[in-house]
């Protein structure tokens, strides 16, 4: 194949696709937008981004068909990037007012930090800045990237996996929570590489090599 | 807990400059708020944040034009803030490139602004910012005890204590609070540690110091746990990054020679020059 690889980029309603559209492009790969099924069919890797409600985006991605196309895509072992609330979804189901069905490609729950300590050892809700992932385990991606790196965190809830295999980075926050999961074609971040600076695009770069090697 | 604590250089603008006064007038032009944040993000600013201080509502677009420039250029959390009025305000600044907004008097005038905010967009990227300022009495020159919330870039005082703002905030679904002492605004004589303190102590959500930082000395005061300070996640100042005196990297450097975690600099960013 000729040309840059192609990532669609899937916009499901859950704000801005800016940053993440062109941090991919500084990491040398072609964005599509893609708000239908029909746009993911032609492209090399499929990028789930996203910031927001838990069920808002489960709704959207319901009623666009983009579930099942996206699990489609990722069963044709189409590397699948998910940023945050493209973390979360991937899960059987969350408590973000309410509790909603997730995608369910890994087993466990997403909620919120729960409350711990007191006084100035409270553990402070939403979690926001910069905190240090330490990578562990046999996938690809994690094959590329440093043993540790800080990249930028601003969530109050997080993954609950219930296979710990999954988990291929930890990061302590009142206690070590998953900040990163991958299985076979799908890895995907609690944290924001489109604005963690240079960690953030050693994050990417490993991605744009990982969609080059699957074409 | 190994999240560390943040700097953050601070740009008002006002019509699409970046302009820094002292106690909220005498604004001097320091530039183009892209090529100041190109210059922040060199220097491994943890965070920047816009505050528009321009006075007409209409002239909006400049503002997301410039957020929009920012967020293609610069690959680091930018938050916006100033004259957000709405629901609608806080997602064309999202949609724009923001990754937090954060409100102000528009709070005070709708209290269930935060939650219907919180509810549609959620807390994580939802400021609550409070200028307050120490409220002295007759003949009293201990330590304040009591801050009064003002509205309107300072101008305007409310009556709202400022502690229990910030607790009535924290509860209805604001994610951080931007915290600005007006007494020290520009002033770069440290920030308000007892204000930081009373407001951080009270809320379970972080706290940004703001008004006051004239050296990583300040820094580490309002940054420190210690009963003396202010015990804030993240520190905003403007003046000492804006006029050549010193760089984001330099900063953190001494932060940690005294003892505060920050996320270390790289050998690229400890290169840079202050902004000139």
């Amino acid at each position: 194949m000729t040309g840059s690889a192609k990532v669609a980029l899937v916009d499901y309603g859950s704000g801005n696709l800016r940053s993440v559209a062109k941090a991919l492009e500084r990491s040398g790969l072609e964005v599509v937008r893609a708000d239908s099924p029909a746009e993911l069919d032609g492209a090399d890797g499929i990028v789930l981004p996203g910031a927001g409600a838990f069920r808002d985006a489960l709704d959207h991605l319901r009623s666009q068909g983009l579930d099942e196309a996206v699990l489609n895509a990722v069963s044709r072992g189409r590397p699948y990037l998910g940023l945050c609330l493209g973390l979360q979804v991937l899960f059987e189901e969350g408590d973000e007012h309410g509790t909603v069905p997730g995608l369910g490609y890994f087993k466990g729950r997403v909620e919120r930090f729960p409350e711990s300590g007191s006084g100035s050892e409270r553990l402070l809700v939403p979690h926001i800045g910069w905190n240090r992932v330490h990578f562990r385990g046999d996938h690809p991606m994690v094959a590329e990237l440093p043993e540790s790196d800080d990249f930028y965190f601003v969530h109050s809830y997080r993954p609950v996996p219930s296979e710990s295999d999954s988990v291929v980075g930890v990061c302590e926050y009142g206690e070590e929570f998953a900040a990163a999961v991958a299985r076979d074609s799908v890895f995907a971040v609690q944290f924001h590489p489109e604005k963690s600076q240079q960690s953030g695009k050693r994050l990417l770069d490993a991605y744009a090599r990982w969609v080059e090697k699957s074409r | 807990m190994s999240l560390f604590k943040r700097i953050i250089p601070c740009l008002d603008v006002d019509q699409g400059r970046v302009v820094k006064g002292v106690q909220y007038v005498d604004h001097v032009d320091c530039g183009d708020p892209v090529q100041v944040a190109q210059v922040y993000d060199e220097q491994e600013a943890d965070e920047i944040t816009f505050l528009d201080i321009t006075a007409s509502h209409e002239e909006r677009g400049i503002l997301l034009d410039v957020v929009s420039r920012t967020a293609e250029t610069v690959f680091m959390p930018l938050t916006v803030g100033g004259g957000v009025r709405s629901v609608q305000d806080i997602r064309d600044l999202l949609n724009a490139g923001a990754d937090k907004v954060s409100i102000m008097t528009a709070a005070v005038h709708d209290p269930d602004l935060v939650c219907d905010a919180a509810a549609k967009i959620g807390s994580a990227n939802l400021v609550l910012a409070i200028d307050a300022r120490a409220v002295r009495e007759e003949g009293d020159l201990v330590t304040p005890r009591r801050w009064e919330v003002y509205t309107h870039g300072g101008r305007r005082p409310t009556g709202i204590d400022a502690v229990e703002w910030a607790q009535k905030m924290a509860e209805s679904g604001a994610g951080e609070i931007l915290l600005t002492s007006m007494d020290r605004d520009g002033t770069k004589s440290g920030y308000d540690l007892g204000l930081l303190r009373a407001v951080s102590d009270s809320v379970g959500i972080p706290v940004i110091a703001s008004g006051g930082g004239g050296n990583a000395a300040d820094l580490a005061s309002a940054l420190g746990r210690g009963p003396e300070e202010g015990g804030a996640q993240a520190a905003l100042a403007a003046s000492i990054f804006h006029f050549g005196e010193t760089t984001v990297a330099r900063v953190k450097r001494d932060l940690m020679a005294r003892g505060i975690s920050v996320r270390p600099p790289s050998d690229h960013a400890e290169a840079q020059k202050p902004l000139s």
